[in-house]
């Protein structure tokens, strides 16, 4: 071996040790995000109950301090709890599958569009006699309208036409406000495959409160999905008010963008997409990694990363 | 006892008062004779309703000019199908919503005869249109036909004395084959057969086209999916089902290419009302209401495990291997089956047999 050579292969070895200690750290944060989800979770649903309501009316922008900025990796399916068939349904997906004209003009589903980092418009819609809220419209930038419905009125049966936003219903629990959601569409819970199946629901906490003269809204979201799922999956956005933001409209015009066999779907036979190996090739991990599902939401699965991150860099490059 | 969907009806009728709506769905209207047990009205767009639980979806229009109905449900459900029309028109009309005569407002003239009006008797069944010669989509023929009628005049009426009796039967000509093969009663065979690509109903019916396209070995050999034109309404039959992968009946001419051309071709007839979501409406074969975007999934699940089949049938594998193989995981806990009449492995076994049928020709 050369002395360039030798240099490369210990820059590799540097490099996949970085990358080792960055999956590390980037899992870490995913499951420190995680805790203080739960934590604003179990603090959302163990507060008593009071009777003030609140209003929720107004301009949020997204406060992008989470892990709602950067795009996920492909295979990145770390703190989602994914059945073996969702897992499938992620290897096979294919990224060129939204040229296709029935994908081109989709926006984010309710399961989605509280975690990315469009933001938000709230106004109340209110009966013209009595006055009473009959309910909170929403809406996202790309996104469609949705409205959380006030005035008790039931879910629609299930052979009713589901939506990207779903039917939602709110109840007061004191001052924050419990939404449930059914009736979405398919969908996913992560931009990169992970799919969200048609028969998911939603229960949603609005949290709206008051924090160093800024107000915030603490948005939180439990997906239940007996399809997909082996777990609820629990996360949180938050956003802050600024009355000077306007949603701008943001049409779409389905096009020809690749010219392809009619009927032809991009995607990949199962155990040949080399894709997915993006997240854990990144970091320097091991492949089988990202099968992990729910394990990979709790706090003890870092003990299972620092077994495996040793193993990984004793394969690095260099190392043998 | 009756339990139509009067929240449905509601959620349709708009003028109807919110206290009337309660009432009604306290205290379903009840009839002589048969009810329309477990069957569901779901309003879609204007004159167009999906009745839920017939063993099928059938696809209504419902109106001054009668009804017509796409596919007939199981034989088993034709007195519930029959009752739950009855009950969808009565309500329709204790709304005056199929009342074509108008109030008197000539002149002066300007009071109402609704407080002492009684409200016209159901309009007749006038047309079935099957969508194959599945059992579900022709076993309510001949009871549901023998309650209808067909309008006939002139020379028709003369020569050909029973051209009244019952409404009239539409199906591509190969429903007409298959179910004579089965020994099906004269009463249930189609009256109006085509063998070209398309057929229309010949006139305006409750005030909008409606054109019947037929799609080649789909389910079957006779298969079609029929566009309400004005409403923006697809009822697809077969080739669409929102609980369960396609049925495809090999030995009757299907295939699983013809239902991706079937599935296909309704995308193209298809536009979004905005963002890939509502506009033409679909009304599948079995399960909930859906949309171009729900057609789309459901075209791409099929369009991946044909693609899945192939690359294994390429490799030379046996139906058995392939089955092991498990084509379909990824959409099996949500529309897959281990039991009942169509099984997750009698639709890969479907999908084999097809491709493989269409490697030899």
């Amino acid at each position: 071996m050369g002395f360039g050579a030798a240099a490369t292969m210990n820059s590799i070895t540097i490099a996949r040790s970085r990358q080792t200690r960055a999956l590390r750290g980037h899992v870490m944060r995913k499951v420190r995000r995680l805790r203080l989800a739960v934590a604003s979770f179990a603090a959302v649903i163990g507060g008593g109950a009071a009777t003030a309501q609140m209003d929720f009316s107004g301009e949020w922008p997204v406060v992008r301090s989470q892990d709602n900025q950067d795009n996920p990796h492909l295979g990145e399916y770390v703190g989602i709890p994914l059945s073996r068939e969702a897992i499938r349904r992620a290897e096979i997906w294919d990224a060129s599958i939204q040229s296709l004209p029935e994908w081109q003009c989709r926006p984010h589903s309710a399961a989605y569009i509280k975690r990315g980092p469009s933001n938000l418009r709230v106004w109340k819609e209110v009966d013209p006699a009595s006055r009473q809220i009959i309910a909170f419209q929403t809406e996202w930038l790309r996104s469609t309208n949705t409205p959380i419905y006030m005035d008790g009125r039931p879910h629609p049966p299930e052979y009713a036409a589901h939506t990207w936003g779903g039917f939602s219903t709110g109840t007061w629990e004191g001052d924050r406000l419990r939404v449930e959601t059914t009736h979405m569409k398919e969908d996913y819970y992560r931009r990169n495959g992970v799919p969200q199946s048609d028969t998911a629901r939603l229960t949603e906490y609005l949290i709206r409160r008051r924090f160093q003269n800024e107000d915030y809204l603490t948005w939180v979201i439990v997906a239940y999905d007996d399809v997909y799922l082996t777990e609820p999956l629990i996360r949180s956005t938050e956003y802050r008010l600024n009355l000077a933001q306007l949603v701008p409209p943001y049409p779409c015009t389905i096009v020809t963008e690749v010219v392809r066999p009619e009927g032809y779907v991009p995607n990949w036979l199962p155990g040949k997409n080399d894709q997915i190996y993006s997240f854990s090739d990144f970091y320097g991990l091991p492949r089988e990694l990202y099968f992990d599902g729910a394990e990979t939401m709790y706090p003890e699965y870092r003990n299972k990363l620092e077994r495996v991150g040793a193993t990984a860099a004793r394969r690095a490059p260099g190392r043998e | 006892m009756l339990a139509l969907s009067v929240c449905a009806l509601a959620a349709a009728l708009p003028a109807a008062d919110a206290q009337q709506r309660a009432a009604q769905q306290q205290r379903p209207v009840q009839r002589g004779g048969e009810s329309a047990g477990e069957l569901h009205w779901w309003p879609v767009r204007k004159n167009i309703w999906m009745l839920v639980g017939a063993g099928t979806n059938i696809a209504a229009s419902v109106g001054p000019d009668g009804v017509l109905l796409v596919n007939a449900g199981t034989a088993d459900k034709s007195a519930r199908v029959i009752a739950a029309i009855k009950e969808l028109q009565a309500q329709l009309n204790a709304f005056g919503f199929l009342d074509v005569m108008q109030p008197q407002r000539g002149g002066a003239e300007t009071r109402s005869r609704f407080p002492v009006n009684t409200h016209a008797p159901p309009k007749p069944v006038r047309y079935i249109i099957d969508t194959s010669s599945l059992p579900h989509s022709v076993g309510g023929n001949e009871a549901i036909a023998a309650s209808g009628v067909t309008y006939t005049g002139g020379n028709v009426a003369g020569t050909i004395a029973d051209s009244s009796e019952g409404a009239a039967v539409v199906a591509h000509e190969n429903v007409l084959n298959r179910m004579v093969e089965r020994d099906m009663p004269f009463g249930a065979l189609p009256t109006e057969t085509f063998f070209t690509a398309e057929y229309k109903v010949s006139t305006f019916f409750n005030d909008e086209g409606v054109q019947v396209v037929h799609v080649p070995n789909a389910a079957t050999d006779g298969d079609s999916f029929v566009f309400f034109r004005g409403s923006d309404v697809i009822a697809a039959g077969d080739l669409f089902n929102m609980d369960s992968f396609p049925i495809i009946d090999v030995e009757s001419g299907g295939s699983i290419n013809g239902v991706l051309a079937g599935l296909n071709a309704i995308l193209k007839l298809a536009i979004p009302e905005f963002r890939t979501e509502g506009g033409t409406m679909v009304i599948p074969g079995h399960g909930r209401l859906g949309d171009s975007a729900d057609v789309g999934y459901y075209r791409d699940m099929l369009t991946i495990i044909r693609d899945q089949v192939q690359a294994l049938i390429d490799e030379g594998l046996t139906l058995e291997q392939v089955i092991e193989r498990k084509p379909t995981f990824g959409y099996e806990a949500r529309f897959g089956s281990n039991s009942g009449p169509w099984t997750t492995e009698m639709f890969i076994e479907a999908v084999y047999r097809s491709l493989k049928e269409t490697s030899k020709s």
